[in-house]
């Protein structure tokens, strides 16, 4: 009756997760029990729910991930203790466990945490830079970010129910086949990914025609700010990487579900075909993350050093060159699987040819901060320790992109620091960056600035001192993936990491205590004219947070950093500029769609993992059902009379004059 | 050389002879500790020699950009902060047609440099191509278990268990599958690693030019008891290698397919063994399934005999 | 997208219409997306955003024939290509797929011309002639798994059932698609937002086509060529 599901699903029997699982469900409990008493639900379902509003969507998408990169923390404390106590010892691990944490590290750190992180910037910054209203399909965007946390669901419900893969975050065949690892773990990383992917592509879809085809009227491709380039580039890959990894996994689901032979021992099937599938996807995947980031930085930089981009055009070149060559050069994951040396040194060749366009833009950054007058907020501390930590990172990679180099360090330690390298200095400062940029747009008010330093402080210690003795035991022989080990040489280096994680940790505690210190000190810290930082692009023009139509008249772009000629002809003529002509505006309704599909997705996927099958069939029909219920609406808009939008704008405007006479008075004093 | 063997207990309970713990535990990067490193600049082979050259050019060549690149952002982020009024203020300053030359050519340069050590570098230490020692090659076929690896020698006729011994100064040449799951074979001080499959052979070739003893492990994660596939390679001279050959077809069991059924279930830290008289189509076998693969768990969470249940 | 913001394309005409080219002035009040009006059309909006999606599972596709391509002599001792496709039935049901696809746009073009009727004829041919394909396709799968070369039987066949089988899963969502499709313009006529729907609709089955040419072509004629 209900599969394969069994009261033994349960880890009974395995103190350290039953631990986990009840504080999670205790939690969770809790806090919905908080909002159902507050009464706090029906506003939920009306404004945060059901919406379509991409500033909404995004918001919440960046709470997911925040909420996953904490679980994906937990999981890194729990690998670098047991690393540093298990030398020629167990550990409180043991291996079962074990490599279940790391595999779910991996997979929740790179799909739920750092994805979420930038599709949520994405979303939210976007629309605005580009001077429009929503993105192009706001339901379908609604309905990527509720797969997504479908997704995220599945994977942690896993922790309660059953167990999840022990493969490591990209699930290599045989070892991931069902004669090697018959348990549950695989499916529910399998279905979580498929029913995410799904939404991730969708997204690729969304902002690919956003960008190409809603902009404000006069923004031509070399008026878009930088950071919609980067979210361009981004979302084609997206497009074009999504259904290789969507393609794959079916293929391994095939295998597992149906006994297919695609990557087997037996039948012919063949196991390297995945990992050249997989990759495939994997790479462009990692540009994916970092790309948005490069726009976060130069956004920032540019802002913080009151100077325009260095040399866009090279930019917008060395960003499309990244995202051309990104799929070039998959084999370099993997290349001591003996392909032979021409083959291993094309790739290696076309990997280090990636690091041009890379090495451009951190130059362009450089000269950006050159002849500005640097303010050094958060923001800026976390883009100049980018450039730092990813010229480093960078530089480790180029060395394995060195085909006989990575034939003494593929899979090893130091290969585990280069990508944490990357990762957390690209994509995690890049996105932390943006968080803190964009947050009073979002909310109006800033985020306590010592607080934000704090926990930069104790971030870049905390990396540096994780990831440095992780290069020096990768060059020391340590494999990646070790439950425990009997090298003497090795344990030192795992303690230092251990005490850098200590570090990282009192950087996650300084972020939690900024973001509550802010709240409680919203009001000293409000931003009251929608332009905290001095920005240079179209979103700083409204205010925040911004309404739901964004602009009350879309504007018109006459040249790059529209915004800020804008500003500087209100400064020196000590006006603003006329009095718009308002009109109407019609805006898409919220809609359960997105909700409701994923509500089911993520019932299918369970039933799938359980070998449930009615309750999969009731899964798919209920989503047909939806997509007929959600195309029978007859009324998809609705209207803003042009006395409210009046209003709103009469207001910002007001807030704007304020703000000029201020400065005017400040100047003249 | 003598060393004392320490023994421990592992997860699984079983007694395991730890690898060079004679060494007290501490900081060992000094050459002193050269015979219990497992470091990769401490080579003790031509191919690990080679390749940590490679290494360091490669390193060398990056550091001449990468290390003034980080000095002028923060040279730069420093001198132009706002409280500096004696620096240059260029509020429009956005373009430089020079400095677009310097930015695309610096890295080009690099990179051009760095093609020429790849394309050189992956052609003269490909794992499959001989090495340049004089002298009939040493074959060993490696065949990774479940989790365990077991060192066939065809031309010994015999068989050893987790324990690879081997004459120093003798050019080597692998050819390697797997049993089962993907694993990688790797001596960290002598050299490349390579990937073992199901199904295929893949093939290395190395040397140890001293005696010692170096560890081994697999760098490609196989499973609960991955930790476990460490092995160790002893280089002996070439009279202690052929003592130990004779002493081995003296006493050790007999490795046909059936003592190799028994090996390919999946259990963690057997003892070093060693075998006579193997079945010399052994290794072909298994590589063309005439041998079925090893079979997966049995017992525990995961298997098919606990619930969740795998098949109805 | 708000009213006041969105100018609509020139009425009538191709629906498709890619405006003007880059050197002339755009008429007053045309919107292309290009930055010159701008942001485009709801209907040019949809459709680039459904072209997006139609590349995005062409590459999927993709991924499926690369996986063919090298599985496609892992027979595991059981039947080749060669052994297994009858040209004959494959003929017939790539004559229904091209034949629904000429109904499709004989539709497209009743709807542009609003008569209920003949859409809903011209939809009704599309979607029996799709069936058509399905039946043969679904008969085809039977009897080689009958004769115990199912999906399971080697790598080869895998990659076969799961190319050719996920065309047939797409032409299935797309008859579903179809129906709900007939029901619409006959429960909400001709409405601007069901005509676009129609336009996406349109390319879904017309790429499905091309899919299959692809499919006929390295799968059953190359499969079936004989060994040189």
């Amino acid at each position: 009756m209900l599969g394969k599901l069994t009261w033994a699903a349960i880890p009974w029997d395995q103190p350290i997760p039953l631990l986990a699982a009840s504080f999670v469900v205790l939690t969770v409990l809790a806090v919905l029990g908080w909002a159902l008493a507050r009464g706090y639900l029906p506003y939920l379902w009306r404004e945060w729910i059901t919406s379509v509003d991409h500033k909404r969507i995004g918001v919440m998408y960046i709470l997911l991930a925040l909420l996953m990169l904490f679980r994906g923390f937990i999981d890194a404390v729990m690998i670098r203790s047991q690393q540093a106590l298990a030398f020629q010892a167990p550990g409180y691990l043991p291996p079962e466990h074990y490599d279940q944490i790391f595999s779910a590290h991996g997979t929740i750190m790179i799909f739920f945490g750092a994805m979420p992180f930038v599709i949520g910037l994405m979303n939210f910054v976007v629309p605005l830079q580009l001077g429009v209203r929503d993105v192009a399909f706001p339901t379908l965007n609604s309905t990527s970010f509720w797969l997504t946390a479908a997704g995220a669901l599945l994977v942690n419900v896993s922790l309660v129910v059953g167990e999840f893969a022990r493969t490591g975050w990209l699930p290599y065949p045989p070892l991931s086949e069902l004669s090697y690892s018959p348990g549950v773990g695989v499916d529910y990383y399998l279905w979580a990914l498929e029913i995410s992917g799904i939404g991730t592509l969708m997204t690729g879809i969304n902002f690919v025609t956003t960008i190409l085809k809603t902009r404000a009227r006069g923004m031509n491709y070399m008026r878009m700010p930088m950071f919609c380039w980067t979210a361009l580039s981004s979302n084609l890959l997206i497009v074009a990487a999504f259904p290789v990894l969507a393609a794959t996994l079916a293929m391994l689901l095939l295998d597992r579900y149906l006994g297919f032979h695609f990557f087997t021992n037996t039948g012919g099937g063949n196991a390297m075909m995945f990992v050249n599938l997989i990759w495939a996807w994997g790479h462009p995947e990692v540009y994916i993350l970092v790309l948005p980031a490069f726009g976060v930085f130069s956004e920032v930089i540019s802002t913080f050093s009151r100077k325009p981009l260095f040399g866009y055009r090279s930019m917008v070149a060395a960003t499309l060159f990244i995202c051309l060559v990104s799929f070039m050069v998959w084999l370099h994951h993997f290349f001591t699987m003996g392909a032979g040396a021409e083959v291993n040194a094309a790739f290696g060749i076309a990997t280090s040819i990636i690091a041009v366009g890379t090495g451009v833009k951190i130059y362009n950054w450089i000269f950006t901060m050159y002849g500005g007058r640097i303010r050094f907020r958060t923001p800026m501390l976390w883009s100049i320790a980018f450039i730092v930590t990813f010229v480093i990172g960078g530089m480790t990679g180029v060395l394995l992109a060195v085909p006989p180099a990575d034939f003494q360090l593929h899979n090893s330690l130091f290969l585990v620091a280069h990508f944490h390298n990357v990762i957390i200095g690209g994509v995690l400062f890049g996105a932390f960056a943006g968080f803190i940029y964009w947050f009073p747009k979002a909310f109006g008010f800033r985020l306590d600035e010592a607080w934000g330093k704090a926990a930069f402080w104790f971030s870049i210690s905390g990396f540096y001192v994780t990831f440095i003795p992780l290069y020096v035991a990768g060059l020391l022989g340590m494999t990646r993936r070790l439950q425990h080990y009997d090298v003497a040489e090795w344990r030192p280096w795992m303690l230092i990491a251990a005490f850098g994680v200590l570090l990282s940790f009192c950087a996650l505690v300084a972020q939690v205590v900024q973001i509550v210190v802010s709240i409680r000190r919203r009001e000293h810290l409000r931003d009251t004219t929608g332009d905290p930082w001095g920005g240079r692009s179209l979103e700083w023009a409204t205010p925040s947070p911004p309404p739901t139509f964004n602009f009350a008249v879309l504007p018109d772009v006459e040249d790059a950093e529209t915004y800020w000629r804008v500003k500087q002809r209100a400064i020196e003529s000590q006006q603003l500029a006329p009095e718009p002509g308002y009109q109407p505006i019609e805006m898409p309704r919220n809609s359960p769609t997105g909700f409701i599909t994923a509500f089911f997705a993520t019932i299918t996927g369970f039933a799938l993992i359980w070998h449930i099958w009615w309750l999969v069939i009731i899964g798919l029909v209920a989503a047909y059902a939806l997509f007929v219920w959600f195309a029978w609406r007859d009324v998809s808009e609705y209207v803003i009379p042009v006395e409210e939008v009046a209003r709103i704008d009469r207001a910002r405007r007001q807030a704007r004059s304020a703000w000029l006479e201020a400065r005017a008075r400040e100047s003249s004093a | 050389m003598p060393h004392k063997q320490q023994v421990s207990t592992t997860a699984g309970g079983r007694v395991r002879v730890g690898w060079c713990a004679g060494l007290t535990a501490g900081v060992t990067l000094a050459p002193g500790a050269a015979e219990c490193s497992s470091s990769i600049l401490q080579p003790a082979g031509p191919v690990a020699a080679t390749e940590r050259l490679v290494l360091l050019d490669a390193l060398t060549i990056m550091l001449v950009i990468v290390v003034p690149t980080i000095i002028i952002a923060l040279a730069f982020a420093w001198w132009f902060r706002a409280s500096n009024r004696r620096a240059r203020h260029l509020p429009d300053w956005d373009y430089s047609g020079q400095l677009e030359l310097l930015v695309w050519s610096i890295p080009a340069l690099v990179i051009f440099f760095l093609g020429g050590v790849i394309w050189l570098g992956s052609h003269t230490l490909d794992p499959a191509r001989p090495l340049r020692t004089a002298g009939p090659r040493l074959e060993v076929q490696v065949v990774s278990l479940d989790w365990k690896w077991l060192f066939i020698y065809p031309s010994q006729g015999i068989a050893s268990l987790n324990e690879l011994v081997v004459p120093a100064g003798v050019p080597l040449h692998f050819t390697l599958t797997s049993a089962s799951v993907m694993n990688v074979f790797f001596v960290p001080q002598l050299g490349s690693m390579i990937y073992v499959m199901h199904g295929m052979v893949t093939q290395l070739n190395l040397q140890a030019d001293r005696t010692g003893e170096f560890y081994g492990e697999s760098a490609q994660f196989s499973g609960d008891g991955f930790s476990d596939m460490h092995f160790v390679l002893r280089a002996v001279p070439a009279a202690a290698f052929t003592r130990w050959v004779e002493a081995t077809h003296g006493g050790a069991p007999r490795l046909d397919r059936s003592a190799y059924g028994v090996l390919a279930v999946q259990s963690r830290n057997p003892a070093p063994t060693t075998w006579r008289s193997i079945d010399p189509d052994l290794f072909q076998a298994i590589v063309t399934q005439q041998l079925p693969p090893g079979p997966g768990p049995q017992s525990g969470r995961g298997s098919p005999a606990v619930h969740p249940q795998t098949r109805e | 997208m708000s009213s006041t913001g969105v100018l609509r394309g020139p009425p009538g005409g191709d629906p498709i219409d890619l405006g003007p080219g880059r050197d002339i002035a755009p008429p007053r009040g045309y919107a292309s997306g290009h930055g010159r009006g701008g942001p485009a059309s709801k209907r040019v909006v949809v459709g680039y955003g459904f072209w997006i999606f139609l590349l995005s599972d062409i590459i999927m596709f993709a991924t499926l024939f690369a996986a063919y391509a090298v599985l496609a002599d892992e027979t595991a001792g059981g039947p080749h290509s060669q052994q297994l496709f009858h040209p004959g039935s494959v003929a017939v049901e790539t004559a229904c797929l091209l034949f629904s696809s000429f109904a499709c746009g004989m539709a497209t073009l009743a709807a542009q011309r609003r008569s209920q009727r003949w859409t809903q004829i011209t939809l009704l041919v599309t979607g029996l002639l799709g069936a058509a394909f399905l039946l043969l396709e679904v008969r085809e799968f039977a009897s080689l798994v009958e004769r115990g070369d199912g999906p399971t039987r080697s790598a080869f066949l895998s990659a076969f059932f799961t190319l050719v089988g996920c065309h047939g899963l797409h032409v299935t969502a797309g008859l579903l698609w179809l129906g709900t499709m007939m029901a619409q313009f006959f429960a909400k006529g001709f409405r601007e937002d069901i005509r676009r729907r129609f336009l996406c609709f349109g390319l879904f089955w017309h790429t499905l086509d091309i899919i299959w040419v692809a499919i006929f072509n390295l799968v059953y004629l190359v499969g079936t060529t004989p060994y040189v």
